[in-house]
């Protein structure tokens, strides 16, 4: 065991960990561990871009942007912290566009922006030009223009450090943050980073879905070591379902795609959006869409002989725009479908696309460890947090802007704590958990094998807790994923060796993925209403009387062992704007 | 091979999907080079036969080898389409993103050697030490460098200006191009395409003030001259870039000392 001292350790290298460490180590003596490479995080797949009401093309400003945000999320938002988002989305683009990174222009030379769903002038009239973007890889040049600039900064990586746990420990009563266990892949080896304050920003957790537009290693590990540390999960129920991922694959075709003016269309050819939402049309919110598109397959409109997807229709746009302005995306789909979108629709369908909940902080990214007291020490930012700025359903953008905007003050917040604070004892025996886990599994001689009860999960997830949800299927997905975690505890790993041992790295993965599961369809079976992305069929209103609330999921150990989830809840913040029926 | 996946279509009727999906799964035999010093020096190769559809990745079939034949296989991977940059690996002598190549485009019906790229030490199966590629990356001074005060909103640059430059920002790092150069196979001393591809990127970024320097790094023994534009860095790039333009456009900028 080697035990390293930092003042603030960052975890995870995506967007919002390096946005945070490019300010933190500017101030304190900063860590981060991630484990991948910074380059291959997941912020990289972003493709469509980074909202802010810069007004470069056409009227905005940063209210019109709170209130698409608050609107989008069907008024779970908390209307503080969107009006933040949106305020200092301005600046955020401004810096990443003065560290480097090279947006697409307009003729006059400015950064040039487009058309996304639930974006709107005037409180929505009509759809705005409010995506700032660099062709449809707007994501990868956010990722690799803040990895440069960590360059430039000297930041400190540990690669392939993989964190399984968070250190806490008890000061005069009050649970501080110690630092976090990390495993190094290459070698096996267990690390322990005592910090004064540490920061979650290790990404999503969509890998418990099967169709998903998620890259493998997304599995919640933060939001898992937050949980079993006893700290809280909001709204882990909403769970966004991207409209268009290619077909059978769920790999991501940006919505820039219906932004530049694509269509989708049922088997007889027809704009179905039309018909759901008359002013928005094919840039109605994702939700909205994906239901839409659902709706479309189950009254028997769907395409191919299936009848199981529709078609994103790009074929009567110019091909040089596709070729300047949706390279990738293009190429995907002739890589993956053997499909010229010039001339032929792309056969797509909803994907599993971003979790809305996460680990619940207050504006300046404190986690917190009930409705209101922040866990001194403890910040998080991105995916992984839930702050929260979109509510039950994310608007397109606003995720990118998310992890700069949150990225950037968690970083400040954190490092600006760990100048003034002491370190934390660290709690006695502080390798115990992962040591245990790591020997248990590898030693392990079960039965059980890890891809059939990750496939069985994901089954489980694509079939009950998607799109549409009812009790029953609920039901069935706690109770299968019940049985799923049972069967992991007699699950064992082939390979036996320290070094570059991913195939114990999948099991722990699959670890974190069940829990979160659990506390997703936990989560979705109390929720009798309908709001954004949690739909049930059971209840298809929304119920601003008894649910206009975030849910708040625990974690309790009975004295006997064990272990249940228990729902609290947390009012919504709410400021200028009373929820409204939503309309696109 | 070939016989029993005859067989199999011929056999396949129209009967019930599950039988019809079936038929469109062929058998192949990856070719694994096998390395892993805690169980022996040298490395090894080793064959694995399964059942997969043509229209598949090469990086599923080495999911399905891992998840049900043998765990022990390692491999990087993360995005599964082309853009982490994780998989880069030689399939069939060529360097490749595992997760972008389909089996049916490979010859499928030979079986498909997959090694780990080449020029970078070993650690263990297609896993390799990809610190001395990031180095030469750091040390080109990829991030923008303006002086004087910074403007209060973003600098102005014609989209002429922007498009001079598009093809080296679409570098993900997968290292397929320097691990295909022949010189850097012979000198890992060299700075390696994709350094010198984002070196590209700033020195031809109107915005930046340091094209100077690193066209002074660039310069240097292990610099661009040791480029000897065989066009292997251009045929693996997964990206499309073309890199050995980008070089050349270096080498250019080095003698007319303008960019």
């Amino acid at each position: 065991m080697q035990i390293h001292k930092y003042d603030t350790v960052i975890v995870g290298a995506g967007g919002a960990g390096m946005r945070a460490a490019i300010e933190s180590t500017k101030r304190s003596r900063t860590a981060v561990l991630t484990k991948l490479y910074p380059t291959r995080s997941h912020t990289g797949a972003a493709q469509g871009g980074m909202a802010a009401a810069l007004a470069n093309v056409e009227e905005d400003n940063w209210e019109w942007h709170t209130f698409d945000t608050i609107k989008g999320g069907d008024y779970l938002v908390d209307q503080d912290a969107a009006e933040i988002l949106a305020k200092e989305a301005i600046d955020s683009v401004l810096d990443l566009e003065k560290m480097g990174l090279p947006f697409n222009r307009t003729p006059q030379g400015r950064i040039d922006q487009r058309r996304f769903g639930g974006h709107s002038r005037n409180h929505g009239e009509a759809p705005v030009r409010r995506s700032c973007y660099a062709a449809d890889r707007t994501g990868h040049m956010i990722l690799q223009t803040l990895y440069q600039n960590c360059v430039k900064e000297g930041v400190e990586f540990f690669n392939e450090f993989y964190v399984l746990d968070l250190l806490l420990n008890e000061v005069d009563g009050v649970k501080k943050t110690a630092g976090v266990v990390a495993y190094e892949l290459a070698t096996g080896e267990i690390h322990v980073f005592q910090a004064k304050a540490v920061v979650f920003a290790s990404g999503g957790n969509g890998k418990f879905f099967k169709v998903t537009s998620n890259a493998h290693t997304l599995t919640g590990d933060g939001q898992a070591a937050a949980f079993r540390r006893g700290l809280p999960l909001e709204d882990m129920e909403f769970f966004q379902f991207h409209p268009t991922g290619i077909w059978k694959m769920g790999i991501l075709l940006t919505e820039g795609a219906r932004g530049e003016g694509g269509i989708l269309r049922n088997k007889d050819g027809e704009r179905f959006m039309e018909k759901y939402a008359p002013v928005m049309k094919d840039l109605a919110s994702r939700d909205v869409v994906s239901r839409a598109i659902y709706t479309e397959i189950r009254e028997g409109r769907g395409c191919g002989a299936d009848k199981d997807h529709v078609y994103l229709d790009l074929t009567h746009l110019p091909p040089e725009q596709l070729d300047a302005k949706l390279p990738d995306i293009t190429e995907f789909a002739r890589t993956y479908l053997g499909i010229e979108p010039y001339t032929d629709p792309v056969p797509i369908q909803p994907t599993a696309h971003y979790a809305m909940g996460g680990i619940p902080t207050n504006v300046e990214g404190e986690v917190l460890s009930d409705n209101t007291t922040p866990v001194p020490g403890l910040y998080a930012a991105g995916e992984v947090a839930c702050v929260s700025v979109h509510g039950a359903n994310r608007l397109g953008t606003n995720s990118l802007l998310d992890i700069n905007v949150f990225g950037r003050r968690a970083g400040i917040a954190a490092a600006e704590y760990s100048a003034t604070a002491d370190f934390v004892e660290l709690p006695e025996n502080p390798t115990k958990f992962v040591e245990d886990e790591v020997e248990n599994l590898r030693d392990a001689t079960g039965n059980e094998r890890v891809v059939e009860i990750r496939k069985a999960l994901q089954e489980t997830m694509d079939k009950n807790v998607m799109v549409f949800r009812t009790e029953q299927t609920l039901k069935e997905a706690v109770e299968e994923i019940g049985q799923l975690r049972k069967r992991f505890r007699n699950i064992s790993v082939q390979d036996k060796g320290k070094r570059f041992n991913t195939d114990l790295l999948e099991a722990l993965e699959l670890g974190n993925l069940l829990d979160l599961a659990e506390v997703t369809a936990v989560s979705a079976l109390a929720r009798k209403e309908s709001r954004g992305g949690h739909y049930r069929e059971d209840f298809p209103n929304r119920d601003d009387v008894n649910f206009m609330r975030h849910t708040m999921a625990y974690r309790e150990v009975g004295d006997d062992g064990t272990e249940s989830i228990r729902l609290d809840y947390k009012p919504v913040v709410q400021t200028r704007y009373q929820p409204m029926e939503r309309k696109y | 091979m070939g016989t029993a996946t005859l067989e199999k279509n011929d056999s396949a009727g129209p009967v019930d999907s599950a039988e019809n999906s079936a038929s469109h799964l062929i058998t192949v035999t990856l070719r694994i080079r096998r390395f892993n010093p805690e169980v022996a020096e040298e490395s090894n190769w080793q064959d694995f036969t399964l059942q997969i559809d043509p229209k598949e990745r090469v990086l599923d079939a080495l999911h399905q080898i891992k998840w049900e034949m043998d765990g022990t296989l390692t491999f990087r991977r993360s995005c599964a389409h082309g853009i982490c940059g994780s998989d880069a690996m030689r399939i069939n002598g060529r360097n490749r993103l595992a997760c972008k190549t389909l089996i049916k485009d490979i010859g499928p019906d030979k079986p498909i050697t997959v090694e780990p790229i080449k020029g970078l030490t070993v650690l263990k199966d297609l896993v390799v030490d990809m610190e001395p590629f990031f180095q030469a990356y750091r040390d080109v001074m990829p991030f923008l460098v303006t002086n004087g005060n910074e403007p209060t909103r973003e600098r102005l640059q014609s989209a002429e200006d922007r498009e001079r430059f598009d093809d080296t920002t679409k570098c993900i790092l997968c290292a397929a191009c320097t691990s295909s150069c022949p010189v850097f196979w012979n000198d890992g001393q060299y700075f390696g395409p994709a350094a010198i591809v984002n070196a590209h990127r700033f020195i031809f970024d109107s915005r930046d003030e340091a094209g100077e320097q690193r066209l002074e790094i660039l310069n240097d023994r292990d610099g661009v001259w040791r480029c000897r534009t065989t066009f292997n860095c251009t045929d693996a790039c997964p990206r499309g870039i073309e890199v050995t333009k980008a070089i050349q456009e270096v080498k250019r900028a080095l003698i007319t000392r303008r960019f």
